[in-house]
């Protein structure tokens, strides 16, 4: 039974210009004392999804469900959801600087927020605790600094501070936003290295949101690669990096300097992203492929098990034996393209070719 | 060659490859120090201190190669970018421009340099005027150093698009049309315009996603064999440097760590900064990030104001010991380095030494 | 061409056919947004057609033979010597004391209140941008001088000056546009300097000085097209300020002076006689009532066709609204008139 268990999750905004949607059928889960990556770039809705698991994203049309311990967080009440935000989950976001409240001192946040959700525990013992929390999270002279503002603690501390007060009341899931972008590469070192060892020390599960496939090498067990709003790829770590079947995950390694698929000459990811009010047909990610075919263009593929064990998923019209950089891989994409590309996907490889990024690394 | 490298002492370029070669030293920095002045508060602002930006560092960058400069804030690289580019004036030391003195020239002095010296900027979406038009931005050198105009011009301007992956047909558009990818192609078209001889790129593809940042990696490889451009290359993410530079030096606090060619200082660095930095830089390789040393130091960068005495790195490294509280390291060749891999340490790493470890329990890569 | 590939077309660069493609220009833009709002445009429409009647003035005076100075005491004056009321003898707006045609008087007003509109805000307008540039560009010595003196202008007291002049020059048109151009222009450049200290720190003023720029050009082909917007605000609401300043000096006596009329002068005429003769004051009131308060629209008009953010506020009110996009109205004010939308794809 997994801790938290999202079944497909769909978001969706009116906006002036269109609907935007966000978020469009992704499911996962996560289990206790595990770490799943969610990796995706601008535009993936890696954001709005887990905003949308607390409430934290309204005015979006929301379907779906997420089991979280028995309960469907999708349709409590926001009495309800409010009394698990911060006691059960707890969310980390990127910018420490703007989610704690500047005017207010930062251990009299934490103790608020211990005492707005235990209602029995005393001034005294609030604060208490979270001077004992700033002190576990490596604040040095905890007592004298739970007094301070958030603006005199530097960006490494902050992000500490904020992890305390994730902390402060045992939750069950933590969700951390993109919490180290900000950061330079030591703290951001320190801050992930503090995680994973209160992760162990408490078995708290872990959602960690990054665009960074390093930061996912890292501490993850399974990562989940997002693609304009779907889950392009689902899997363990090791598969994620060592056999990807998703072009657009391949796409990702072979262009980022030194990762477990790159090479001398980066080969980029053609195009951007596409808009989400306009979404191309079929396979989101076709119009960037370099192994378009024709049922790509029509057909919208479902996450299919492409490895025997089954942790294995990717969104993909490719064999399934397709995984990895191997050249017996690549030679099984090469068939299933020439066999699956006819006049109409031709034309959008010849586009893709002819990008000056391309460098004709298409298959033709 | 052992010993320090002072100004009187240098008659060779640091870094010879089998000769002397001073002629193939596009710039020279020696010994720059910026230092911004900060105001008390009162009625008359007495300056009350100093922020040692950049505190005395000399590097040297080769016609056609790339140095990439990396350290995280407050480590002065911009700043010292910005001095180099005649953007803020230094405070002391001296930069060479092809053997010519340009510190700290006054604007109509440095113009002609400026032809040769270029940047490009961190900030796709600041660096342009989102109220030009786009053939009008990039068009600006030729009109500023005035080598081309009307329709000259223009066809410069397209050939440029044409060159950075740009449609020329969107000559007359707004910057806002734009993705930030593009506009950060608007920027090196910019920057390109005159041929110069050095890019100083200040984090060029940090602002972008994963996706675009490969595509403009590429672009400014095939530019520099193109037209032989020589890059001072700044970034924070280690291994986009180790990807484009030739050399590379490490900065940290104002004052330079360790410089030398990329592998000896990517495989062996000597500074513990710099094996701290390695061991912090997350590679998106699971086997590769759990197979190397973890060092985390303690305690955050400390503030550029008061910095930390004798070895800036001091309070936060693992090997320290009272002799770096006291005595500010020289830059120097270490014993079994190769003569242009320099370190400011009095205990540098030694082969096969390990560091502080986390108190993270191991994860296995594979499952 | 299938659909698909027409959609790949639509998203993909320079897939457009081989015609010239331009840019929407922050000024095309505006105007399409101006021209949707009816109140902007039913201003527009009343100001041209004050402007027109302004201009024609002397035809209007030929065709009823009545000039603007002359005294009709026999058909412009009742049987008791008062004001006669409109309609009578070819008056359309009535009488003055005088037995001058009003209409005609208040035509030749409007010339009068048009020109020192005008041309004080483009004098205005043109020091005030100057100023508030260097002083903001330059900053330092420069600024700390220019500033303590725009400080200083805005702080006088307008009347006290306009009179001291008025009594030592002698009232007169001129005086009139010196002292109105004298206070405008300090309250144009304040803003403009302080458009032109935040935008000096934008990285492509940074690019601009490593190209090579000097600081004029900077200044004027930089930093003037961004200041554009807030200055045309201004200037659009500073006519009618003039206008009312003028019909102020007037009305004491400190501009235009009699028989030439001016609004403010001909109001100052009608303090005696309005209980007898209303059309003395109302025309005159409202044609100035009238005038200022399509400046004012106008301006109101221009200001929301600059700043697209209240667009989108409104059609998102119909709607409900996605909350990744600037959180909150955005301040409806000059300043946020000079930051560009900066919506990217790389908005998640």
């Amino acid at each position: 039974m997994s801790l938290l268990e999202v079944s497909n999750l769909r978001v969706s905004f009116p906006t002036a210009d269109g609907v935007v949607q966000a978020v469009r059928g992704v499911s996962f889960s996560v289990d206790s004392g595990k770490t799943i990556g969610i990796v995706g770039e601008s535009g993936s809705g890696k954001t709005v999804l887990t905003q949308t698991l607390l409430g934290l994203a309204p005015g979006g049309e929301v379907s779906g469900r997420a089991m979280f311990d028995g309960a469907d967080l999708l349709s409590l009440d926001p009495a309800h959801l409010r009394r698990i935000r911060g006691a059960e989950i707890a969310v980390i976001f990127q910018d420490p600087l703007t989610s704690l409240h500047p005017l207010y001192r930062v251990g009299w946040q934490i103790s608020e927020m211990i005492r707005a959700h235990e209602k029995s525990v005393t001034k005294k013992q609030a604060h208490e605790r979270a001077i004992e929390m700033l002190g576990r999270v490596g604040i040095p002279q905890p007592r004298q600094r739970v007094n301070d503002y958030p603006h005199q603690f530097s960006g490494g501390m902050r992000q500490r501070a904020m992890i305390a007060m994730a902390l402060s009341l045992s939750p069950k899931l933590i969700i951390a936003d993109e919490p180290t972008t900000a950061l330079d590469a030591t703290v951001q070192a320190q801050i992930l290295d503090l995680l994973l060892r209160l992760q162990q020390e408490s078995g708290t599960a872990l959602i960690m949101i990054t665009h960074d496939l390093g930061v996912v090498a890292d501490i993850a067990d399974d990562v989940m690669v997002m693609y304009a709003g779907r889950a392009a790829e689902k899997a363990s770590k090791h598969d994620i990096f060592y056999a990807a079947h998703h072009p657009y995950t391949k796409g990702l390694l072979e262009s980022i300097p030194n990762s477990s698929a790159a090479e001398d000459r980066l080969k980029p990811i053609t195009g951007q992203p596409p808009s989400l009010i306009n979404l191309p047909s079929g396979c989101a990610f076709h119009p960037r492929c370099r192994y378009v075919m024709d049922r790509c263009l029509t057909d919208q593929p479902n996450l299919v098990q492409v490895s025997e064990s089954g942790t294995h998923l990717s969104a993909c019209w490719l064999p399934a034996a397709a995984a990895g950089t191997a050249e017996a891989a690549e030679a099984i994409r090469r068939r299933a393209v020439l066999t699956g590309r006819n006049a109409d996907s031709a034309r959008i490889a010849e586009a893709i070719a002819e990008r000056p990024e391309a460098e004709g690394s298409v298959i033709a | 060659m052992t010993g320090p490298i002072t100004p009187e002492t240098a008659q060779v370029d640091p870094w010879p490859t089998d000769a002397d070669l001073t002629d193939d030293v596009l710039v020279r920095v020696e010994n720059l120090v910026k230092h911004f002045p900060v105001k008390g508060s009162g009625l008359v602002s007495r300056t009350i201190g100093q922020v040692q930006a950049v505190d005395g560092v000399s590097l040297t960058v080769r016609r056609g190669q790339t140095l990439g400069l990396v350290g995280e804030t407050g480590c002065g690289k911009s700043t010292l970018a910005r001095c180099i580019a005649g953007l803020l004036p230094a405070t002391s030391g001296k930069v060479y421009f092809e053997g010519k003195d340009i510190t700290n020239l006054p604007r109509r002095k440095m113009q002609p340099f400026r032809r040769d010296i270029q940047m490009i900027f961190q900030d796709p979406y600041g660096a342009l005027n989102p109220r030009r038009r786009v053939g009008s931005i990039i068009g600006d050198p030729f009109a500023i150093h005035k080598t081309a105009t009307g329709a000259a011009r223009k066809k410069a301007v397209q050939e440029l698009m044409e060159r950075v992956g740009l449609n020329p047909e969107h000559y007359n558009r707004f910057p806002a049309e734009f993705s930030g990818g593009q506009r950060q192609r608007i920027g090196v078209a910019r920057a390109l315009a005159l041929r110069p001889k050095l890019i100083i790129c200040d984090e060029p593809v940090s602002a972008l996603d994963v996706s675009i940042q490969a595509q403009v990696l590429n672009l400014l490889a095939d530019l520099q064999k193109d037209f032989g451009l020589a890059y001072l290359f700044i970034a924070h993410d280690l291994e986009v440097v180790r990807h484009v530079s030739e050399s590379v030096v490490v900065m940290y606090l104002g004052k330079v760590a360790e410089v030398g060619p990329k592998n000896p200082v990517y495989d062996t660095p000597r500074h513990p900064y710099t094996a701290a930095l390695l061991s912090a830089a997350p590679a998106a390789d699971p086997e590769a990030a759990a197979s190397r040393q973890r060092i985390i130091l303690s305690g955050d960068v400390p503030s550029p104001i008061n910095p930390p005495s004798g070895c800036r790195f001091h309070p936060r490294c693992p090997k320290a010991q009272e002799r770096c509280a006291t005595e500010v390291p020289e830059l120097e060749v270490k014993a079994g380095d190769m003569p242009t891999h320099l370190t400011t340490c009095h205990f540098p790493v030694q082969a096969g030494e390990i560091l502080a470890r986390s108190g993270r329990a191991p994860r296995g890569e594979a499952r | 061409m299938s659909l698909s590939e027409l959609e790949f077309q639509a998203q993909t660069l320079g897939a457009a056919p081989a015609q010239a493609i331009e840019g929407r220009s922050q000024w095309r833009l505006t105007w399409a947004r101006l021209r949707r709002d009816k109140m902007a445009v039913a201003s527009m429409i009343v100001i041209i057609v004050i402007a027109i009647l302004a201009l024609l003035a002397p035809v209007f005076a030929s065709l009823l033979h009545h000039g603007p100075n002359q005294v009709f005491p026999n058909s412009g004056l009742s049987s008791t010597g008062g004001p006669v009321s409109p309609g009578t003898n070819g008056f359309y707006f009535g009488t003055d004391e005088l037995g001058r045609d009003l209409l005609v008087r208040v035509l030749y007003g409007a010339r009068i209140s048009l020109f020192v509109g005008i041309t004080t805000t483009a004098i205005a307008t043109v020091a005030g941008v100057a100023v508030g540039l260097i002083s903001g560009f330059f900053g330092g010595l420069v600024d700390a001088v220019l500033a303590r003196f725009i400080d200083t202008v805005l702080a006088f007291p307008f009347l006290v000056l306009a009179l001291s002049l008025a009594v030592v020059f002698g009232p007169s048109l001129t005086i009139v546009i010196a002292v109105i151009s004298f206070f405008s222009w300090a309250a144009i450049s304040r803003i403009v300097r302080g458009q032109a200290l935040s935008l000096k720190e934008n990285q492509y003023i940074e690019a601009a000085r490593s190209l090579g720029a000097s600081p004029w050009r900077i200044m004027f082909i930089d930093i003037l097209p961004n200041i554009m917007a807030p200055v045309l605000v201004l200037a659009t609401l500073s006519i009618p300020a003039a206008i009312v300043f003028e019909a102020t000096l007037s009305f004491l006596g400190l501009g235009v002076q009699p028989p030439t009329a001016s609004w403010g002068n001909i109001l100052a005429g009608a303090q005696s006689y309005y209980q007898i003769a209303w059309w003395y004051l109302v025309f005159p009131a409202g044609a100035l009532l009238i005038t200022t308060l399509a400046f004012n629209l106008l301006g109101d008009g221009v200001r929301d066709a600059l700043d697209p953010r209240t667009e989108r506020i409104f059609a998102a009110r119909k709607k409900r609204r996605r909350r990744i996009w600037a959180g909150g109205p955005a301040a409806v004010g000059i300043e946020s008139l000079v930051a560009p939308s900066t919506d990217g794809p790389e908005e998640a």
